[in-house]
C-alpha cells in the first residue's frame, strides 16, 4: 500500500486538502498528514516517496497514484527548498505535526535538554551570543530581554509568546503553530529555565482556528515532557493592536486591549505587574535550535547586525508565494523576481509592502535592499515580521495609502491621541486628495500629520502608519496627482 | 430564583477562574465560552459576569465592545468572514465584494476580516471554522450558497 503524505496546514485544508486526503484513502492509499513545505502555489500538494504533485485534486487520484500525473520531482530537490537555508523550518513538510516520536527523532527536545544540563546563565549567554533579534519586528535582541527578566527577583515570572500575528503577508507563526508547535512549546520551555519561570502563555489569535487546535493538543501531549514548566493557550478576540506587547499584556489580564505607556517594561512588570518575557513566536521557535548548536553557529548566519536566519513570507501577487527561510542579506529583488517569480498575474510587480500593513511600499527601483535591519530602517522602511506583498501595475497606491490610515482607524486602542485622531483625520484629508482637491496644500498636510503620528503614538500602530502612507506618496507620487490635480496644486 | 443563563455562566466562571493567577484574566475566555454557548454577549450575561469576578459591569461592558469578536446581538444571518487586507487586495478580492454582497443579500452576512494568514493563496475566507482560498467570483457564490 502506497503511503501518500498531505498537509494539514491551513493552506492545504482551504484548498481541499481533506476531501484530497478522502479521496486517496477510498482508493486505497495509506495517507499521512504532514506540515506543508510551505510551496502554497503548489497546495495541495501530494507527496508519495519523495516525489511531489502540485495542485491535485480528487480527479487526478488515480492518476497520481499510477505515476502517470505531471509531478515537481524530488521536493527536497526542487529549487525553492534545496536554496533556503531552513532551521526553523527544518521539519516543515516532512513530520507529522502533533506526532511525539517524530519530533524526538528530528532532534526535537535536543535543546531542552542541553538548556537544562548547562543551566540558566549559559543558556543566556548562548542566546546572547546568537545574536537572535525579536522576530515580531521591533528587532531587539531576546538575549538582552531575557537577561533582564532573569536578573529581576519575583515569586512568580512569565513567558508570554505573541502569536497574535495580525499583519497581512505573514504566515510563519501559523505554519510553526500548525505544523511544529512542539519546537515552540520547547523554545518556551528553554526560556522559562533561562529566566525562572514556571508559566507560559501564548496568546493566539482567534482568526487562526487550526493553530488553536494544534497548540492545545501539543500542549497537553506535551506536558510531562516540559514539566515543571506549563503553557496555557489564551485566544484574542479580533484586535490586531493586541499584537503590541503591552496591549497584549491587558487583554491577558482580561482588560481592554489599549497600549501602556513604557516604562515600566514588561521585563520588569509585565503580566500581573510580574517580570515577563514577550517573544514573538518565530523568536522562540529559533530556540531550541540555539540550544542544539549552540549560539556560535546561529551567528555564522546573516550580515551585520542582522544574525540567523528569517523565514521570509512571499504574499500578495506573486507566482510562487509561501515560505522561504533564509539568511539575512539576501536582496528584496532576489527575493520577489529569483525566489517568488515575479507575480502571479503575469504582469509587471509595480511595488512591494514588507512588514505588513505599518510596512512601506517599496518600489522596484529599491530591489537591491538588503534583508538587514539597519539596511531597511536607513530606507525609511522595516522589515518587520517579513512579510513581502507583492503587487502589480494596475495597483492605485492613493487607494492603498488611505487603506492604511482606515486600518488604523479601525485597529486602534483609543489610547493615544495622535493614532486615534490622526488616523481619521489623516482618511479624510486623503479622500480630498483622492477627489483632486487641492492635492498639493492636502498632501503637505497629511506630510505633516504623518510627523504627529510618527513622534507623538505611544505604540508602533500609529507610530508606524505613516510609513505605508508616506512612502506611497514619496514613491508614487503620480498616482496622487492627477490632471485637473496636478492644475490645482500647481 | 437562579435563571439558567446564571447558572450556566457560573459554571463557565467556575471553570476558568480555577485556572487563574488574578481571577479578572478569566474574563476573555469566560466571554468566548459564553458566545460560543450563546451566539451572542448578552446585556444579562454582562450582569452575571461582573458579579461573578467582582467587576463593575462598566468594566464588563468596556472590554465587550473592545474587541471585534464579541456580538451584543446573535448574528441573524450565518456569517462569511471575506479577508481585506493588503494580501489579499493585492490578489483581487475588492472586485469580489460587491457581487458577493449582492448574492448574499438576505441569505448571508459579509463581514471583513483582516487578515487569515492565507497570504499567498487568496483572497481568503473564513466560515465558522472552517478556512477557503483562492475564490474567485463563481466560488464565493458557490460558498454562500453552501453556507446560506
Amino acid at each position: 500500500m502506497k503511503t501518500v503524505r498531505i498537509s494539514d496546514d491551513a493552506v492545504a485544508l482551504a484548498l481541499g486538502a481533506d476531501a484530497l486526503a478522502a479521496a486517496f484513502e477510498r482508493a486505497g492509499a495509506s495517507v499521512e498528514r504532514v506540515s506543508s513545505w510551505g510551496m502554497h502555489w503548489l497546495e495541495p500538494l501530494v507527496e508519495i516517496d519523495g516525489i511531489g504533485y502540485g495542485n491535485a485534486t480528487p480527479d487526478n487520484v488515480e492518476a497520481i497514484l499510477a505515476g502517470s500525473a505531471p509531478n515537481i520531482g524530488k521536493i527536497e530537490k526542487h529549487p525553492y527548498i534545496a536554496s533556503q537555508q531552513r532551521l526553523t523550518f527544518a521539519r516543515a513538510g516532512k513530520t507529522q505535526p502533533l506526532d511525539l516520536d517524530d519530533y524526538k527523532a528530528t532532534g526535537g527536545w535536543a535543546g531542552l535538554e542541553k538548556a537544562r544540563a548547562i543551566g540558566s546563565e549559559a543558556v543566556l549567554e548562548e542566546v546572547i551570543a546568537s545574536g537572535l533579534r525579536g522576530r515580531g519586528g521591533a528587532g531587539f535582541p531576546t538575549g538582552i530581554k531575557w537577561k533582564t527578566v532573569a536578573g529581576t527577583d519575583a515569586e512568580q515570572k512569565y513567558i508570554v509568546c505573541n502569536a497574535d500575528e495580525g499583519d497581512s503577508a505573514t504566515f510563519a507563526d501559523r505554519m510553526v503553530m500548525e505544523g511544529d508547535p512542539y519546537m515552540l512549546i520547547e523554545g518556551m520551555a528553554i526560556a522559562g529555565l533561562a529566566v525562572g519561570a514556571s508559566k507560559g502563555v501564548v496568546y493566539l489569535r482567534s482568526e487562526y482556528p487550526h493553530a488553536i487546535k494544534k497548540m492545545h493538543a501539543a500542549v497537553q501531549n506535551c506536558a510531562h515532557i516540559i514539566a515543571p514548566f506549563t503553557v496555557d493557550i489564551r485566544v484574542g478576540a479580533g484586535a490586531y493592536v493586541c499584537g503590541e506587547e503591552t496591549s497584549l499584556l491587558n487583554s491577558l489580564e482580561g482588560r481592554r486591549g489599549e497600549v501602556r505607556a513604557k516604562p515600566p517594561l514588561p521585563a520588569i512588570k509585565g503580566l500581573f505587574g510580574k517580570p515577563t518575557v514577550i517573544n514573538n513566536v518565530l523568536s522562540l521557535a529559533a530556540v531550541p535550535w540555539i540550544l542544539e548548536h549552540g549560539g556560535a553557529a546561529y551567528a555564522a548566519y546573516g550580515i551585520g547586525r542582522s544574525k540567523g536566519t528569517m523565514p521570509v513570507q512571499l504574499a500578495g501577487n506573486v507566482k510562487y508565494g509561501g515560505l522561504y527561510e533564509i539568511a539575512f542579506g539576501i536582496t528584496l529583488g532576489e527575493l520577489v523576481n529569483d525566489i517568488g517569480g515575479g507575480t502571479a498575474s503575469g504582469r509587471p510587480v509595480r511595488a512591494v509592502q514588507v512588514g505588513g500593513p505599518l510596512g512601506a511600499y517599496i518600489p522596484v527601483s529599491q530591489f537591491g535592499l538588503p534583508f538587514d535591519y539597519e539596511a531597511f530602517a536607513a530606507a525609511d522602511a522595516l522589515i518587520g515580521h517579513a512579510g513581502i506583498t507583492v503587487f502589480d501595475d494596475s495597483v492605485d497606491m492613493k487607494g492603498m495609502a488611505r487603506f492604511a490610515l482606515e486600518f488604523c482607524a479601525a485597529e486602534s486602542c483609543g489610547k493615544c491621541t495622535p493614532c486615534r485622531l490622526g488616523s481619521a483625520r489623516g482618511m479624510e484629508v486623503m479622500d480630498e486628495v483622492i477627489a483632486g482637491r487641492d492635492v498639493g496644500k492636502n498632501i503637505a498636510l497629511i506630510s505633516d500629520l504623518s510627523e504627529t503620528m510618527k513622534f507623538g503614538s505611544l505604540c508602533a500602530l500609529g507610530g508606524f502608519t505613516p510609513y505605508p502612507v508616506m512612502s506611497a506618496i514619496r514613491h508614487f507620487r503620480e498616482d496622487f496627482e492627477n490632471d485637473s490635480a496636478m492644475e490645482a496644486a500647481e | 430564583m437562579i435563571s439558567q443563563l446564571e447558572e450556566t455562566i457560573e459554571a463557565i466562571i467556575a471553570r476558568h477562574v480555577a485556572q487563574e493567577d488574578v481571577a479578572r484574566g478569566a474574563l476573555l475566555p469566560i466571554l468566548h465560552d459564553v458566545q460560543a454557548e450563546y451566539g451572542h454577549v448578552s446585556e444579562e450575561a454582562v450582569r452575571h459576569i461582573a458579579a461573578g469576578l467582582n467587576l463593575t459591569r462598566a468594566e464588563v461592558h468596556g472590554v465587550v465592545s473592545f474587541y471585534h469578536d464579541y456580538r451584543k446581538e446573535p448574528p441573524k444571518l450565518p456569517v462569511i468572514k471575506l479577508c481585506r487586507a493588503e494580501a489579499c487586495k493585492a490578489r483581487g478580492v475588492e472586485a469580489l465584494v460587491e457581487g458577493a454582497e449582492r448574492a448574499a443579500k438576505g441569505k448571508a452576512a459579509i463581514e471583513t476580516v483582516y487578515c487569515l494568514g492565507l497570504c499567498a493563496v487568496g483572497p481568503a475566507a473564513l466560515v465558522g471554522d472552517d478556512v477557503h482560498a483562492r475564490l474567485d467570483e463563481p466560488k464565493l457564490a458557490a460558498l454562500i450558497g453552501d453556507t446560506a
